[in-house]
């Protein structure tokens, strides 16, 4: 890959980040549009699976989206170069902010902003939950619901470590694929 | 040694945090509030609210709010390059095997099992925020419920199911409700 479009890439990724508001979704949907339909550097049947390795994975899907896209086109070295575009925005902007947050937090009218605010974030993943939830519910997958359920009581009222609950769902989850492919094999 | 720490917790983050958007934020939480204190639950809520309104993942705003508070420019890289170091180390690999072999089932079906626990997780998260910003941090107790915050949630999550508003215009909105619940309801009652 040339220096030039090296450079590109960094460009790309670094505007990528630095507009998009609203989380890893919107993201990879504008890196497409970015890297298929504007450049025609990766073909769409290839940026689908991509996008699916990179909300699969562990980790932010900004994050993950930049490192499979910039593998794709250059190797390790372009992962190292969309990874910082991505991560260069969001770090100047919440520095600047982690500066001026002792000063904000004293001010009364700045305080019962964020004060009321705590209840609109509240909403707002109180709404997130219940859309993600109903889909859930949706599929009437009682394997599905149980999984919800029991994760729920274990870290609301058992306060249960998180970490473990995700890691037990991953083993679950590979037990299944195994499982499954021995009973399609046999 | 609190830069160790600080590495240490969010590469955590950055190993278990699976499904995006929110999914981090139980995660987060469970580091950075329950296990080192590094921000009280307001504190927390208050970078979640930053947060949706900043670009960039929660995880990455996380890593810098919190590392420049416990220990500056340095603790807010070592902390950003904990959060990411697992994604650049595990996904450059599945990308890896992906070009070469083309197959990815066992990643999808790893994850079909753990989106229900990760809503379960984010449901468990913002319930405490919620619960936080009802009565304080004092505690849960008649007294010290605010019913303006009871409203100003009630009215928003109406804006967000019912009109689907846009989720940043929503907490403005809620921020500009109770300042101005301040100025003109509190001096009658």
């Amino acid at each position: 890959m040339s220096k030039k479009k090296l450079v590109t890439l960094f460009l790309s990724t670094l505007s990528l980040s630095a507009f998009t508001f609203g989380g890893g979704y919107v993201i990879v949907t504008l890196m497409r549009k970015k890297f298929v339909s504007e450049y025609h550097w990766i073909d769409e049947d290839e940026m689908l699976d991509l996008i699916a390795i990179a909300q699969s994975s562990p980790g932010a899907i900004a994050v993950n989206g930049a490192i499979v896209v910039g593998y794709k086109l250059a190797g390790i070295a372009g992962v190292i170069i969309s990874v910082i575009a991505t991560i260069i925005p969001p770090f100047v902007v919440i520095s600047f902010i982690s500066f001026c947050y002792e000063i904000f937090r004293t001010n009364i009218i700045i305080a019962l902003m964020l004060e009321g605010m705590q209840a609109g974030v509240g909403a707002v993943i109180a709404a997130v939950v219940f859309e993600m939830a109903a889909g859930i519910i949706h599929e009437k997958n009682i394997f599905s619901l149980f999984i919800m359920l029991s994760s729920f009581f274990l870290t609301y009222f058992f306060n249960i470590n998180v970490i473990y609950i995700i890691f037990i769902c991953i083993v679950i989850g590979l037990i299944k694929t195994f499982l499954w492919k021995g009973c399609v094999k046999s | 040694m609190i830069l160790l720490q600080l590495f240490l917790s969010f590469l955590q983050i950055g190993v278990f945090s699976f499904g995006g958007g929110y999914a981090a934020m139980p995660l987060i939480q469970n580091q950075v509030v329950e296990l080192h204190h590094w921000l009280t639950i307001s504190e927390f809520t208050d970078l979640i609210t930053i947060s949706q309104m900043t670009p960039g993942p929660i995880a990455i705003n996380s890593a810098t709010f919190v590392g420049i508070k416990i220990a500056g420019i340095p603790g807010a890289i070592i902390a950003t390059l904990g959060c990411i170091l697992p994604s650049c180390l595990i996904v450059t690999v599945i990308a890896w095997l992906y070009l070469k072999f083309r197959q990815m089932e066992s990643l999808q079906s790893v994850l079909n099992v753990l989106r229900p626990a990760v809503v379960a997780l984010i449901a468990s998260a913002g319930l405490t925020i919620i619960m936080t910003a009802f009565f304080g941090e004092l505690g849960i107790a008649v007294e010290t419920l605010k019913i303006q915050m009871v409203v100003i949630f009630v009215i928003c999550l109406f804006l967000l199911m019912k009109w689907k508003m846009n989720p940043i215009f929503v907490m403005v909105l809620a921020g500009l409700l109770n300042v101005l619940q301040y100025f003109l309801i509190q001096p009658l009652l």
